[in-house]
């Protein structure tokens, strides 16, 4: 009867459900353990055989079991989910009275089908939600959203930060802190996770706040050292920059996209896709929102706390870098992403704010990385940039392989930062200059692995790096020359470009990187006394040595990850199925994790793979590789081993000898003179000529203003004293006392004493009522 | 029955009694004044109660009987203390809150 009723229920009840498998509903579950091992490890961890890290590996690794199995719910729920009730409803809305139930229910079936995308089955979110409180109209919920995106981000956070767990058992071991690391390490856990199940942005910012502080806990982790401490503000405190944006922009979506009423993100982003909502909010939000993935996610020019966050311990590191904090940012951006796809307007377009912001971070880091000597500072800048390929990949409209390359990148960049651990374990620093060259002799297995996730990163067919970012670099749209433009949303020429470039960048630098810390000589253990400082604890100084399995399993197992995930969404075009199942191992992650035709997420284009383009990006990968292979495993190789000499350069590089090359350099060394903007220019600035100027507006407009009011108040206070207090009040309360008393003197008269004269008054009283009674009753 | 010589009675007595308490210097006297007035007031009770043939005037009046002999019981104790403290009951001279 009413056909149109039926369109209407299919494709709401195509996008969110809350009745679905038990694990999806209790998603909820996996955040909550590491929060009750918090709580645990902070009152009995002291207590405990291992001092607390029992707590937190049990209930990471029950939250990484449970992951897995909502994954795997969620891929039987992404495939096969009907909701038998919304048959029936469906049959009743569209019965006819001539068709049959069951025809009107595959016809309902068929339509959710169509809404889908023609992917065969609708996507359909899980949300649980509970109302926390209410206040004016507007609801204040706390719930779960489980979809393909939170449920991939349940998995990479429980995973690392499982092995993160286990490894430090070792790497901390000993700290005197090490039980307070513990909880903070669930903590830190817990928050991520609670982030990435958040249902509104309510909790989103709650969740986001939480990462921050415990990053900033974790990060300060050594803070009796004066630059750790220093290290861990700036993290705050640049994260406070990006927060305002964050604030700013979350504000402006509730009451534009959310119609004052809802922190919903599943409304806020339907209500934007179906229009009629302000194009002008959704910039204002758009930018705002930028601006905090700047600070969240390390991006130009909000990138500076990053590279000093490696003050903190190796794990926390490899946690922040891989699974926590910084893609809280990139995460925000795929939930929310409507608000972009609209406000930037993305699809169709060759150049926006998020992308560009990407692309210059994506290359801007990447040389920064070639300049550094500390390792953990050439991984920190190596996911600045690549954080800066997940941004721009964002921003090009590429959603699916910006979430990918989350995803592998988790992997390889964790796997990078253990290794790194692995190798400052043993020589107790983290100069390659100074201290490291030559370790693959000492420690074949942490080299392996650092390899292998070297390469991963630089993104060498077959691993996971290459899947990821040839996606990225297809879906940019740019020159369609190699093939890149199909169906991709918009042509990011300068972008592909920058992604271009960045390859090469980053295959170079960890080629760098790779040759100062295992190749060359040994530096380490003999040249100052700080080594003699170490012998006496560990009795073994020079010959560094191998780490324990607790630090090389977990560098086996994200080795195995860093060389298989990529597999995870592989291009139509490999490995084709059976005739059963033609889609095979194509584009599953694709399937099972981009929300397509629900209607919370845009029509993204995607873009078809090409052959040349993966081909012309792995050269200008090994030819980064290569450039960087023939300088330091050639010619430095050479030289060093004919001058016998420990060297990490050539004594006549370009650097010395190239003006040009030599003011980049120090541009690098300095790098890009940021820190001296904002320590030197903008704190300098509002300490120096902006405080004098405050002061002096202090001294003469606020004070002569505050000494006005003071003296005029003064006047008034004087005139009002003397005239009205004094002459008014005053007169009329003396005058009243001076009546009472000049009339309390003509009565004293009658106050004689003697008791009869009172009772001869009393009598007469009595009988002047008694008169005035009876006078009263006769009138 | 006749209301008015009764009360003509109390009036009567009434008058005698504020007559007393007024002019007499005598501490005693002046109490025995009291209790005249309130005799007085008692005739006057018992007379409306008997007029009416309502029980309450001679409830009444045993009450103010009750009264009047705890006033007197506290009356006679400051006479007594004031003999005690200044060897006389002349009233005109007890004048210590003279204003």
């Amino acid at each position: 009867m009413f056909p149109h009723l039926a369109a209407g229920a299919v494709s709401e009840v195509s996008t969110v459900t809350n009745e679905a498998n038990w694990l999806l509903e209790n998603a909820w579950l996996i955040a909550l353990l590491p929060a009750i091992s918090f709580v645990l490890i902070l009152f009995f961890g002291k207590k405990m055989p291992f001092k607390g890290a029992e707590f937190g590996i049990t209930a990471v690794s029950i939250s990484f079991i449970l992951a897995i199995l909502t994954g795997a719910a969620w891929m039987d729920h992404r495939d096969n989910f009907t909701l038998d009730t919304y048959g029936e409803k469906a049959a009743v809305l569209v019965d006819d009275g001539t068709g049959s139930a069951v025809d009107n229910v595959t016809l309902a079936a068929g339509t959710a089908a169509e809404a889908a995308g023609g992917d065969g089955q609708a996507y359909v979110a899980v949300q649980k939600t509970t109302q926390w409180l209410q206040s004016g109209g507007v609801e204040f919920n706390a719930g779960i959203m489980v979809d393909g995106l939170s449920v991939m981000m349940l998995f990479v956070v429980t995973m690392i930060s499982l092995l993160v767990h286990i490894y430090s058992t070792d790497y901390v071991g000993g700290d005197r802190r090490y039980t307070h690391f513990f909880a903070f390490l669930s903590l830190f856990t817990s928050s991520m996770l609670f982030f990435v199940l958040s249902d509104n942005i309510l909790q989103m910012i709650v969740g986001w706040e939480l990462v921050g502080v415990c990053s900033f806990a974790l990060i300060g982790h050594w803070w009796e050292e004066k630059p750790n401490s220093d290290a861990a503000l700036k993290a705050f405190i640049t994260n406070r920059v990006g927060d305002v944006g964050l604030l700013v922009g979350m504000i402006t979506l509730f009451f534009a996209a959310g119609k004052g009423m809802t922190f919903d993100t599943i409304t806020i982003n339907e209500n934007i896709l179906q229009g009629g909502v302000s194009h002008t909010a959704l910039v204002v939000a758009a930018a705002c929102l930028t601006i905090a993935v700047m600070s969240k996610s390390g991006q130009f020019v909000l990138h500076t706390w990053l590279p000093d966050a490696m003050a903190g311990p190796t794990p926390v590191s490899a946690l922040i870098h891989a699974a926590t904090m910084v893609v809280a940012g990139i995460y925000m951006v795929a939930r929310l992403f409507p608000v972009f796809w609209e406000g930037m307007q993305i699809d169709g377009s060759s150049i926006n704010f998020l992308a560009t912001v990407g692309a210059v971070t994506l290359v801007g880091a990447g040389l920064l990385a070639f300049v550094q000597d500390d390792i953990k500072k050439v991984l920190a800048y190596s996911t600045v940039s690549q954080l800066g390929y997940m941004a721009m990949a964002l921003g090009v409209g590429a959603w699916t392989a910006a979430v990918f390359h989350l995803f592998t990148h988790a992997f390889f960049k964790a796997n990078l930062f253990l290794g790194s651990g692995s190798v400052a374990h043993a020589v107790h620093s983290f100069d390659m200059k100074k201290d490291m060259g030559g370790m693959r002799k000492f420690m074949p297995k942490t080299y392996v692995t650092f390899v292998i996730g070297s390469l991963a990163l630089a993104g060498l067919f077959p691993l996971a790096g290459f899947w990821s970012k040839d996606e990225i670099l297809v879906n940019t749209g740019g020159w369609g020359i190699l093939g890149g433009s199909g169906s991709a949303p918009g042509s990011y020429t300068f972008h592909f470009v920058m992604g271009m470039i960045g390859a090469a960048l980053t295959a170079a630098y960890m080629t760098r990187c790779v040759y100062l810390t295992f190749h060359g000589e040994y530096r380490g253990g003999h040249h100052d006394d700080h080594a003699e400082d170490h012998a006496d604890d560990h009795g073994h100084h020079g010959e560094p040595h191998e780490s324990g399995p607790r630090i090389l399993y977990p560098l086996y197992i994200l080795s195995a990850f860093s060389i298989l995930v990529g597999f995870a969404n592989l291009p139509p075009g490999f490995l084709t199925g059976s005739k059963k199942d033609p889609a095979g191992w194509q584009e599953r992650f694709l399937h099972f994790i981009e929300p397509a035709g629900s209607s919370y997420f845009p029509a993204v284009g995607h873009a078809t793979p090409s052959w040349w383009l993966a081909i012309v990006a792995s050269l200008v990968a090994v030819a980064g590789a290569g450039a960087a292979f023939t300088y330091y495993f050639v010619k430095v190789d050479r030289l060093a081993q004919r001058t016998g000499e420990h060297l990490v350069g050539l004594p006549n590089g370009v650097t010395t000898t190239n003006a040009l090359a030599r003011a980049g350099h120090k541009l690098l060394v300095n790098k890009y003179y940021l820190d001296h903007l904002y320590t030197g220019i903008i704190a300098g600035g509002t300490k120096g000529p902006i405080a004098k100027a405050a002061y002096w507006v202090n001294q003469n407009v606020l004070d002569g203003t505050v000494d006005g009011a003071g003296r005029t108040a003064v006047q008034s206070g004087k005139l009002v004293y003397e005239k009205i207090d004094q002459g008014v009040v005053d007169g009329a309360i003396n005058a009243s006392g001076r009546t009472s008393d000049a009339i309390g003197e003509e009565l004293r008269h009658i106050n004689t004493g003697r008791v009869q004269n009172y009772a001869a008054i009393m009598f007469a009283g009595a009988a002047i009522l008694a008169g005035a009674f009876v006078l009263l009753l006769a009138l | 029955m006749l209301l008015n010589q009764f009360l003509l009675l109390s009036a009567v007595l009434f008058c005698l009694g504020v007559y007393g308490v007024l002019a007499r210097k005598n501490g005693m006297l002046v109490l025995m004044s009291v209790e005249l007035i309130l005799n007085a007031v008692n005739i006057n009770l018992v007379a409306f109660g008997a007029f009416r043939a309502d029980v309450g005037g001679s409830v009444f009046a045993l009450f103010t009987i009750a009264v009047a002999a705890a006033e007197v019981g506290i009356g006679l104790a400051i006479v007594l203390l004031m003999y005690r403290n200044r060897r006389s009951i002349d009233l005109t001279q007890a004048d210590l809150l003279k204003g």
